[in-house]
Formats: structure tokens, C-alpha cells, sequence
């Protein structure tokens, strides 16, 4: 049904270019329904062979291979990110967990954050770049790229970690206490597998604002190598050759595909270990 | 007169902690960037961001106001989308199938990059492809929990409700879209906040220059570090306060509901 | 003029499933409830008494057998509301307050809105409720919220009720009330019931009649008299009380030879 729906898409686009003026619709001064001719809306010919046109006329290698080599670029970044941000608010929600105080100091901050636009504080990491050690290393550009992922991923992470580990209900970890189980021993065998249902949806959500936490950073910052970077250049190319901006932007779909995908895939594996467990203790 | 006495007592011991919090956290922030000198653009001081925020607080709120609008025109369009296509598809199975997945799909791609596209189709001088964009991102929250709500109902609501010889319509009205409403206030909560978040990151696309996120952009590309924060400060006092509207909207919609708590 | 019996069964059958898996929830189902008569279905897990006051209510159709209520096919019974019902979960609609509960069925049926609440607000000073006319259903215990349910059931003073274990998931104390209440508003209304539970003295209590039923496949195997006359509290104290309810036991239990040598 899925396929279905893209079809009823792609028809519903070329029945659009075919019914609706070149010039649009509008009421008044305002334009309501965009443009319909080639400029505005290529056909779907047009944007899939703008893949197979050569980036530079007569150089270098195609559109397809410019938009792989920045999707793999981005990627690594986001995944970077990814790791850091669900690190840290995989062990903030054990610390709120544990400690009712930091959960009722923080908790609701950490919840307000995923209202915000935290996003906004991407240009201001620009600055760092070449003028910040930490640690001893260098600050790079790509380092602020990572770093809004992880700002990004964090949120979700730690609300859906938290919401995952208190899940148990009371009889469960009343059961525990009988056993005189420790503090750990309860993390390990109770809270942590009862928390993996909640852990993949959050996961799947901060593998998304990974995504877009990176190209938005990328943009902001003017990293060149990227998807975003890519995006905003052809965008800039776009009354040359209309139909090429689709390209980096279907590659950044594709990214933030991927990276969902690849959270699913994690579930598929922790499922089975999950249901197995029962078993073995 | 005692139960109003506990539950401010209540709200009180919920609040200090991350009152006591937040003070304590900017003023250790305000001393460490004095103690260890650091320089504006790696961090301010919250004292110098303050004084950027009352001093540039027309340009602030003029640039909030552009960008509050292309939030809650994107928002409105949405709104009325989505929860019409959820009424459609809660009754035809087939858009059901089609919609659904295609849902789960965009929840992953990064949909403020089809602001580009928009920019060519309509001109580049026009808010239409900000507001766009928002209305696309919010459709989709609305869209899933709108529907998850209209394809829910009690059993035994079902069964009175049939016990009546009541017809599918009188079922939807009576029993269905009530039972609906909290869910899609979930939707609402993440869209209205959303819608914020939508309208500035897709500032950063090109098209007009005016707005949060490209007066952001200008100024920390014109190093004055604290009246950016301060900026992106008025953008998080934004979202918070389409946030607090759904929140509000759903406290008067929904009288019968007793306050939840954050995480539930 | 011969009143139509409240409930004539004759022959009834259920079958869940098809071929070799499916599964025999009723059969061969002979009763009638006369006009006025209080009957208990009572039996084990799976012995079928839920289906079989669905298959009244025109919830479930048969798969063998006829169904008359007042006289009618139970579809058409169900379609002039010729019956009440009241399940175990008092399933009201939480957005709407007690009175608004109750004046439910009313308002499906195009019954005025002063009528209506005129109706209602009688209802519920018959089960002793008019000060909770405004409450809404989440401020109400069980036990109260279940007597909203039953004020609703009465609502259109059907002359049939249909109970599924109404009191089922209330404590013993508020079961008894409840119990008395029932009896009470029977009378007043003359209604017939066909009354679900597993308790053998709340089926004795109640009926005139308790209908035995044994499961796989369910089945009628006994339909006891009660020789109680007007049910009042000393009732629950009276040596021909205790009898009926081992009378009942023992046939829930098969009357086995064993059984019979003890003392009656």
C-alpha cells in the first residue's frame, strides 16, 4: 500500500504540471498554488536524471556519486553524535532514576527542552571552530556538527530511557527486593530489559533529529563536505538547472532513512535477546 | 479551604527543586565565565545576554513576530489537514494503509529540507514555503495521534453503544471523537512546539532573511555573541509559549481530566 | 391478554470457529423468563452465561435456535430498546457528568432535552443519587459509578434488564447493598432480569429462579427454585437461604452420588 501511495504521489505531481497553469494560482497578490512550469516543478524524468548528469559540466564524477560521498559524510557525523547524546541521557536518566532529586530538579527541563528550538543554538557553535582546545585537542568544525547531534539526540534519549526504567510495576520490583537484590542487580535484570520498548522509540527519534541536527548544522556552520552544505549550494545552482537541488534533498531522505532504519535493526536484535532472557534466568 | 492549602503545598514541593536548579545553574555559569575569562564566543555571561534582550527587544520582537506567524499559519494548515485526513482514513481502510506508513517514513527524513523546493516553486520573497514546511511537519504528529485515537474505543462503550442499536455515526459522535480528544492533544502538544522549531530551522534554507533564525545567523556571524543568545533565547521563550497554549487549550477542552503528570 | 414471556429461548446455540478448532460456547439452550421474573444464570468459567446474555441482547447471533424477547426477535428487540443493559465495568462516558451518563440512551432516541433531564434526575433519586446529578464519573467510587450504570439501564423503563456480573468487581459489604437496592428497584419497576454472576448467594438472593450451567460445551443442566418469598435483610440469615445455596452448590457441582449421602 506503501508503494501505492508514492505512485498516487509521482501521478498526482504530473497530473498537477499538466492541469495547472505554468503560472500558478493565486488570490489577489498572493500565490496559493506554486508555479506548475519546468523551473518550478520538473518532471520526475528531469529530477531522476539529474543524478546521472555530471556535477561540474565536462569534470569530476556524477551528482550521484557528489550526493553518496556527503550522505556517508553527514552520516558519520550524526552517528557520532548519535552515540554521544544517547550516552549521556542514557546514564542522566540512570542518574534520575537512582535519585529522585535530580529527577525532580531536571526532569522538567528535560522535557521543556523537546518543546524548544534548540536548534537555534546551531549557528552559535560556529564559533569554536579553530579557537577552542578541549582537552587537548582541537576544536574542528565538524565537531560542532556532531555536537548539535548530540545536543539533539539527547532529549528523547533521556526521557524515553527514564520513562523505560521506571516501568517495572511495583510487584516487579517488590519481587526483587525480597531477593535482596542490589540497586544494580535490579538495573541489570529488571529495569534495563523492561525499559527496551520505550528505548527504541526514543532511539528511533533521536536518530532522526541526529539527522537533521547535522544538516541543519552543517548549514549554519558552512561545512563543506556534507549533505546540507550540498543542498544549499545546488539550491543556489537552482535557475541554472532546476531539477538538480532534488537530488541532495531526496539524499538527505535517504539519510535520515537509513539512520531510522538502522535503529530498527538494532531492534530486531535486542528483541530476540529480550524474549530469550526469560528463559535463562 | 484545606484542599487548596495542600495542593499549593503540592506545587510548591514540585517546583523548588528545578527553581532551585535553574538559579543555581546560571549563577554558576555567570561565575565561571568570569572567574575563567571566557571569551563571548564560546559562552556569554547570562548577565550580558539579559542586557541584550532589554536592549535589542524591539528588533527581537519584531523578528519573533515573523516567525511567530509563519509557526502559526504552517500550524493552523496542519491542524486542519491533518485531522481531517484522520477523520478519512479512520473510515477508509484503504487511505488508512496508505497514510500510515508514509507517516512513518517522513517521521525519519528531515522535512525542513524540502524548503528549497518550495522556494522555487513559489517565489523566494514569499513566507509560503516556510509555512509549508511547518504545516508538513505538523500534519504528521497530528495525523498518527489523531487517528490512533479515532480507531480506539472502550469495549463496552462498543457493545452499550450497540446495545442502543445505535448507528456508526451516532457512535463516532457520541462516543468515538470524545474519546478521541486526548489524543489529539497529544498530537497538538508535539506539533505546536514543533511548528517552532519547523519555522526557524527552515529560515536557515535561504528565502527571506528575516526572522529568528537568520537574525541568529547575522549576529554570530557579526561576533556579537550575547545578542545572538539573546535571540535564541527569545526563540525558546517562543516555542515555550505555543507550548503552553496547546497545554492550556487542552486543561479547557477537556475539563473531565484530571491534571497528568509529565511523564504519563 | 397473555403478557408475552420477557425471554423465550428455545433450542439455542452458539458456535465460535469453524471446523475441527471451533468451539461449542452454548447449546441446546431451553429457558424462558417470564414477564417480571428475576432469573440468575450462574456457572463456572466457560460454561457460556456471558454468551448467552449476548446472544439476548442481540449482541451475538446464533448459530442455532430462536430468540424472542417481549414476544419479538431479539434484533427487534433490540432495535425498539426493548431491554436494558449493565455490564461488569460500569462503562460510562468519562467526559460527561453523572446526569449527562444516565440521560445517554434518552438523547439517542429523541427524547427532548427538558424531558430528558426530568427523567434522568427521577432515575437517579431512585438509586439514591440526585446529589451527584453534576459529579463527573471519575470523582465517583465503584459502587456508585456502577448505580449510575443501572440508573442508565433503566432509563427508557425497559421491561427487561440484562445484567452481566454487574457487582463483580465490588467489595462484599457494597455487593450485599447493592443487592437490596436491585430488589428494591424490581419492584418498583417490575421489570423482568436475566442476571449473570458467580456467586451462589447473590443468585439465591436475587432470583426466583437460579439456571444451573456447566461449561464444554456450555449447557443448561439445572434450573432451581427459590422458596424465598419478599427479599428483605433478614432473608440472608434464614435457614431455607442457606438450603437453596447448597441446593445450588451441588448442582454446580454435578450432584454426584458421593454428594448426595451427606447430610441436606
Amino acid at each position: 500500500m506503501l508503494v501505492l501511495a508514492l505512485v498516487l504521489l509521482a501521478a498526482l505531481w504530473e497530473l498537477y504540471k499538466l492541469v495547472i497553469p505554468a503560472d500558478g494560482v493565486r488570490i489577489g497578490d498572493t500565490l496559493i498554488l506554486p508555479r506548475s512550469d519546468d523551473t518550478s516543478m520538473p518532471h520526475l524524468s528531469q529530477i531522476f536524471g539529474a543524478f546521472g548528469k555530471q556535477e561540474v559540466a565536462g569534470a569530476g564524477g556524477t551528482v550521484l556519486s557528489s550526493v553518496i560521498s556527503s550522505v556517508w559524510y553527514s552520516l558519520r557525523l550524526a552517528a557520532a553524535g548519535f552515540a554521544v547524546g544517547v550516552v549521556i541521557g542514557f546514564l542522566l536518566a540512570l542518574a534520575m532514576q537512582r535519585l529522585r532529586i535530580v529527577e525532580r530538579a531536571l526532569l522538567p527541563y528535560v522535557v521543556l527542552s523537546q518543546t524548544v528550538p534548540l536548534i537555534a543554538l546551531a549557528p552559535l557553535v560556529y564559533g569554536w571552530s579553530g579557537n577552542l582546545t578541549l582537552f587537548g585537542l582541537d576544536w574542528k568544525p565538524w565537531m560542532s556538527v556532531s555536537a548539535i547531534s548530540a545536543y539533539l539526540a539527547f532529549f528523547p534519549v533521556a526521557v524515553g530511557a527514564l520513562r523505560g526504567l521506571s516501568s517495572p510495576p511495583p510487584v516487579q520490583t517488590e519481587l526483587l527486593r525480597c531477593y535482596a537484590a542490589s540497586w544494580w542487580q535490579t538495573l541489570v535484570r529488571l529495569r534495563l530489559p523492561a525499559s527496551v520498548p520505550y528505548l527504541i522509540p526514543a532511539l528511533k527519534l533521536a536518530a532522526a533529529a541526529a539527522v537533521v541536527g547535522a544538516i541543519v548544522a552543517e548549514i549554519s556552520i558552512g561545512l563543506s563536505g556534507g549533505i546540507g552544505r550540498l543542498i544549499i549550494s545546488y539550491a543556489q545552482q537552482a535557475t541554472g538547472d532546476p531539477s538538480r537541488v532534488y537530488a541532495p534533498i531526496i539524499g538527505a531522505a535517504v539519510m535520515g532513512l537509513v539512520a531510522v532504519g538502522g535503529v530498527s535493526l538494532l531492534d530486531v536484535a535486542l528483541r530476540r535477546y529480550h524474549t530469550h532472557q526469560e528463559g535463562t534466568w | 479551604m484545606r484542599t487548596q492549602a495542600v495542593w499549593a503545598g503540592r506545587i510548591f514541593k514540585g517546583v523548588w527543586p528545578p527553581i532551585i536548579f535553574g538559579v543555581g545553574f546560571l549563577a554558576l555559569w555567570q561565575w565561571f565565565v568570569e572567574v575563567r575569562d571566557i571569551k563571548p564566543f564560546v559562552l556569554p555571561k547570562p548577565s550580558a545576554i539579559f542586557d541584550q534582550l532589554r536592549l535589542q527587544h524591539d528588533t527581537i520582537l519584531t523578528a519573533a513576530r515573523i516567525t511567530g506567524e509563519n509557526a502559526l499559519v504552517g500550524l493552523a494548515l496542519g491542524l486542519v489537514v491533518g485531522v481531517t485526513a484522520a477523520l478519512l482514513a479512520s473510515r477508509v481502510r484503504a487511505l488508512d494503509d496508505m497514510l500510515t506508513p508514509l507517516a512513518a517514513g517522513m517521521a525519519a527524513i528531515p522535512i525542513v529540507a524540502l524548503t528549497p523546493i518550495f522556494n522555487t516553486m513559489f517565489a523566494s520573497t514569499s513566507s509560503t514555503p516556510r509555512r509549508l514546511v511547518v504545516a508538513i511537519y505538523v500534519f504528521f504528529p497530528i495525523f498518527v495521534n489523531t487517528l490512533r485515537g479515532l480507531r480506539q474505543i472502550d469495549p463496552v462503550h462498543a457493545e452499550l453503544m450497540r446495545s442502543y442499536a445505535a448507528s456508526p455515526w451516532t457512535t463516532t459522535k457520541v462516543v468515538r471523537l470524545p474519546g478521541a480528544l486526548p489524543f489529539f492533544f497529544t498530537g497538538l502538544k508535539i506539533a505546536s512546539s514543533g511548528a517552532v522549531i519547523a519555522a526557524i530551522v527552515s529560515e536557515y534554507f535561504g528565502g527571506l532573511q528575516k526572522g529568528l533564525g537568520p537574525a541568529i545567523t547575522s549576529a554570530a556571524a557579526a561576533s556579537a555573541y550575547p545578542r545572538a543568545w539573546a535571540i535564541v533565547t527569545a526563540a525558546i521563550g517562543l516555542g515555550l509559549v505555543f507550548y503552553i497554549a496547546a497545554v492550556l487549550a487542552e486543561r479547557l477542552a477537556m475539563p473531565w481530566q484530571r491534571p497528568q503528570g509529565e511523564l504519563s | 391478554m397473555v403478557t408475552a414471556a420477557a425471554v423465550a429461548l428455545e433450542g439455542v446455540g452458539k458456535r465460535f470457529g469453524e471446523g475441527p478448532a471451533a468451539v461449542q460456547a452454548v447449546t441446546g439452550i431451553d429457558l424462558t423468563v417470564a414477564a417480571g421474573e428475576f432469573a440468575s444464570l450462574i456457572g463456572p468459567s466457560g460454561c457460556g452465561k456471558s454468551t448467552l446474555l449476548r446472544i439476548v441482547a442481540n449482541l451475538i447471533e446464533p448459530s442455532e435456535g430462536s430468540v424472542l424477547v417481549n414476544g419479538k426477535p431479539a434484533s427487534r428487540a433490540r432495535l425498539d430498546q426493548d431491554y436494558g443493559i449493565a455490564f461488569q465495568s460500569a462503562g460510562l462516558l468519562e467526559w460527561r457528568t453523572v446526569q449527562g451518563n444516565v440521560e445517554l440512551p434518552l438523547g439517542l432516541h429523541g427524547v427532548g432535552k427538558a424531558q430528558r433531564r426530568e427523567q434522568a434526575l427521577e432515575l437517579l433519586d431512585l438509586m439514591g443519587l440526585a446529589d451527584f446529578a453534576s459529579h463527573r464519573p471519575s470523582q465517583l467510587s465503584g459502587g456508585m459509578q456502577q448505580r449510575v450504570a443501572i440508573a442508565r439501564a433503566l432509563a427508557r423503563r425497559p421491561a427487561l434488564l440484562l445484567m452481566d456480573e454487574p457487582f463483580g468487581a465490588l467489595d462484599e459489604m457494597t455487593r450485599e447493598r447493592m443487592q437490596s437496592e436491585l430488589i428494591r428497584i424490581c419492584a418498583e419497576t417490575g421489570a423482568a432480569v436475566v442476571f449473570v454472576t458467580h456467586s451462589i448467594p447473590e443468585a439465591v438472593f436475587l432470583s426466583q429462579r437460579v439456571v444451573v450451567m456447566s461449561p464444554r460445551p456450555g449447557r443448561i443442566t439445572e434450573i432451581i427454585d427459590v422458596p424465598l418469598g419478599a427479599r428483605d435483610e433478614d432473608v440472608r440469615e434464614a435457614e431455607t437461604f442457606f438450603a437453596t445455596i447448597t441446593d445450588v452448590r451441588e448442582a454446580l457441582r454435578g450432584r454426584s452420588p458421593v454428594a448426595e449421602e451427606g447430610p441436606a
